[in-house]
């Protein structure tokens, strides 16, 4: 390997590691409903997207920072969140339907949200400017544009409250613990479906920030949801499932591997690299790349 | 077939009434598919050849679905990913050998068969939803495999030219249509036969307790994976077809969600985990699209299918069946 390729890796390995800023905060709100709570949400991904979409229509519509515009779009969304999450435990956690009609239920919600983003905008890809999106800081030979570097740390953020929220709070704890045992909850006088509630709106909250992030990075159209299904159930399921420290790890691990790939080899064979990814994970390691077998 | 490889047990005792029951099926089967086949032919319109077309890949495809997802409970979102393997194996198939559509469509069985294989001996020892997740990761990986295999067109499409006419045929459309209603009666068959012998009650038991059924002595992951690997070949041989009858296929329409979306709403709007259930979900779903592409836009068409999956699922979680069946 000669000194232009190192370069053109080194580079890689960085980009890579501020795209996993991102992917991490897609995966953690999954690590929360995928994770804890056990709720199977598919259409994460798309309502990450359709975060996306609303914050550049909230950011040019106000002439806002977008990273502010997902920030208050959080608000929304939690609240959508929660409606989602009633509607998903009145029609099918209660009746012991979640395996096949709950599942059914979310592939279908995602299709909804998918197809009306494409009535809504229509098909193309959308994007945003913000004043920093054409400033880069060169270390060395390395380049971080601050359209990458800036989401990078506000979604690193938003992981980093929600951490000390779970571990500091009693309602955290709470979520936490409606995970392990949601009979034990109930014995100490706190409603699980209420947690669950309030959890599952968090996570979608964290999915528009997500978005929002993604947003700024790169251009999104209504059928990213797709690539980023397999990206971020990988996410997930590599770091461990409920652990937000492995889910960053993982995140890190996968942006790097899949933007040295996009690099060397093509950014048309990355979506391959992220299943395949997946693949490999659930058929060698399902626990997690940090777990053990319970 | 998967039968002989089940331990064996003493047969049914009402078995006279059984093959009664399935000999009255072939025969309302064939009935139906001459009823069909002549009345269209009177008819005359080539239009009508294509919607039926439209309306019997969808009945192949549905009840693909439901012999995994029906009756053994395990969610195959990849709907759409095995349909567009079948479809580009015919392609491969003819640009390499020549070959056309018959020998095209079993070499898609194959292909659909080993494809289900190998993602279900992966992640079928998991938990259901894994299964579900790799399925849909399979429709991506296959799909930028296409788009980069320039030899099948890549991701700019490939072109079939279909021949004018064959043989005893008025039209290559009604010849076309003939083959989709053939392969719509033998999946419809395979699916009634899976779930009128052991292998249908396996998977049955394992819909409803996997533990239980193991431990009782139900071969749950041989079934599973005989289970897997029909539903992939069904899926694949709805698609084989797919680039005569459109003539051009491009990665993008042969991997449309729309594929993988249907394949789940129309058995459950039917009734999963009844042979009957997929056909009457194909049937309705497929002809109301067919009439709502000519009046309203396909986004908003595939919209509303998206909300009937979702309202049905949630209101009437046995589809249509159950409405008359009280369980």
């Amino acid at each position: 390997m000669d000194g232009g390729d190192l370069i053109l890796l080194l580079n890689g390995v960085v980009s890579g590691l501020l795209i996993g800023g991102i992917y991490a905060a897609a995966a953690a709100g999954l690590a929360i409903s995928f994770g804890m709570l056990d709720i199977v949400n598919i259409a994460h991904p798309a309502l990450m997207v359709a975060g996306g979409f609303l914050t550049v229509l909230l950011g040019t519509a106000l002439g806002i920072d977008p990273l502010l515009a997902a920030l208050l779009l959080a608000v929304p969304f939690y609240l959508l969140g929660t409606a989602i999450y009633a509607m998903y435990h009145h029609f099918f956690e209660r009746r012991g339907d979640e395996a096949l009609q709950g599942l059914a239920f979310f592939f279908g919600v995602m299709f909804i949200i998918e197809v009306g983003l494409v009535m809504a905008f229509g098909p193309e890809q959308r994007f945003l400017d913000p004043a920093y999106a054409y400033v880069t800081l060169r270390l060395g030979e390395v380049d971080v544009p601050l359209r990458m570097l800036v989401p990078g740390l506000f979604a690193m953020a938003a992981i980093g409250a929600l951490w000390l929220f779970l571990r500091r709070s009693f309602t955290g704890l709470a979520i936490a613990a409606v995970a392990q045992d949601a009979e034990a909850l109930r014995l100490m006088a706190v409603n699980p479906v209420r947690i669950k509630r309030f959890a599952f709106g968090l996570s979608i909250a964290l999915a528009a920030i997500a978005g929002g992030a993604l947003v700024v990075v790169q251009p999104v159209e209504p059928s990213s949801g797709q690539v980023f299904i397999g990206r971020v159930f990988a996410v997930c399921i590599m770091g461990g499932m409920g652990s937000l420290p492995g889910c960053i790890l993982a995140a890190f691990l996968f942006g790097v591997v899949e933007n040295v790939t996009a690099t060397f080899y093509g950014p048309s064979w990355s979506p391959a690299v992220a299943f395949g990814w997946l693949l490999l994970v659930l058929a060698f390691r399902p626990q997690g790349l940090f777990g053990k077998l319970a | 077939m998967s039968d002989a490889s089940l331990p064996l047990a003493p047969a049914p005792a009402a078995l006279p009434r059984a093959s009664r029951g399935h000999l009255a099926f072939w025969l309302g089967a064939l009935v139906l598919a001459g009823l069909l086949f002549f009345g269209l032919r009177a008819l005359g319109n080539d239009y009508a050849y294509f919607a039926g077309y439209f309306i019997l890949q969808y009945v192949v495809l549905a009840t693909a679905w439901n012999i995994l997802g029906g009756y053994a409970g395990y969610v195959n979102f990849g709907a759409a990913g095995f349909m567009a393997a079948g479809a580009y194996t015919a392609i491969a198939l003819r640009q390499s050998t020549g070959l056309d559509l018959l020998p095209g469509i079993l070499a898609a069985a194959v292909v659909g068969a080993l494809l289900g294989l190998g993602t279900g001996y992966l992640t079928l020892r998991l938990r259901g939803v894994y299964f579900s997740i790799a399925t849909l990761c399979l429709a991506v990986v296959l799909q930028t495999l296409v788009v980069n295999w320039d030899y099948v067109g890549g991701s700019r499409g490939a072109y079939v030219v279909r021949p004018r006419e064959v043989a005893p045929f008025v039209s290559y459309g009604e010849y076309l249509f003939l083959v989709m209603l053939g392969l719509a009666i033998i999946a419809v068959g395979i699916a009634r036969t899976v779930e009128l012998t052991r292998l249908g009650r396996g998977l049955q038991a394992i819909r409803d307790n996997e533990r239980a059924a193991e431990a009782v002595g139900v071969p749950t992951m041989r079934l599973k994976l005989v289970a897997t690997a029909l539903c992939g070949a069904l899926m694949a041989v709805a698609g084989a077809p797919l680039p005569y009858y459109s003539g051009y296929l491009n990665p993008e329409a042969a991997f449309s969600l729309a594929y993988a979306v249907n394949a789940i709403a129309m058995p459950l709007i039917g009734g999963a985990g009844t042979w009957a259930g997929p056909v009457i979900g194909a049937v309705l779903l497929a002809s109301l699209q067919q009439a709502a592409t000519v009046t309203i836009s396909s986004a908003l068409n595939l919209w509303i299918v998206g909300w009937m999956l979702v309202i049905f699922v949630a209101v009437a979680p046995r589809g249509i069946l159950g409405w008359f069946r009280r369980r």
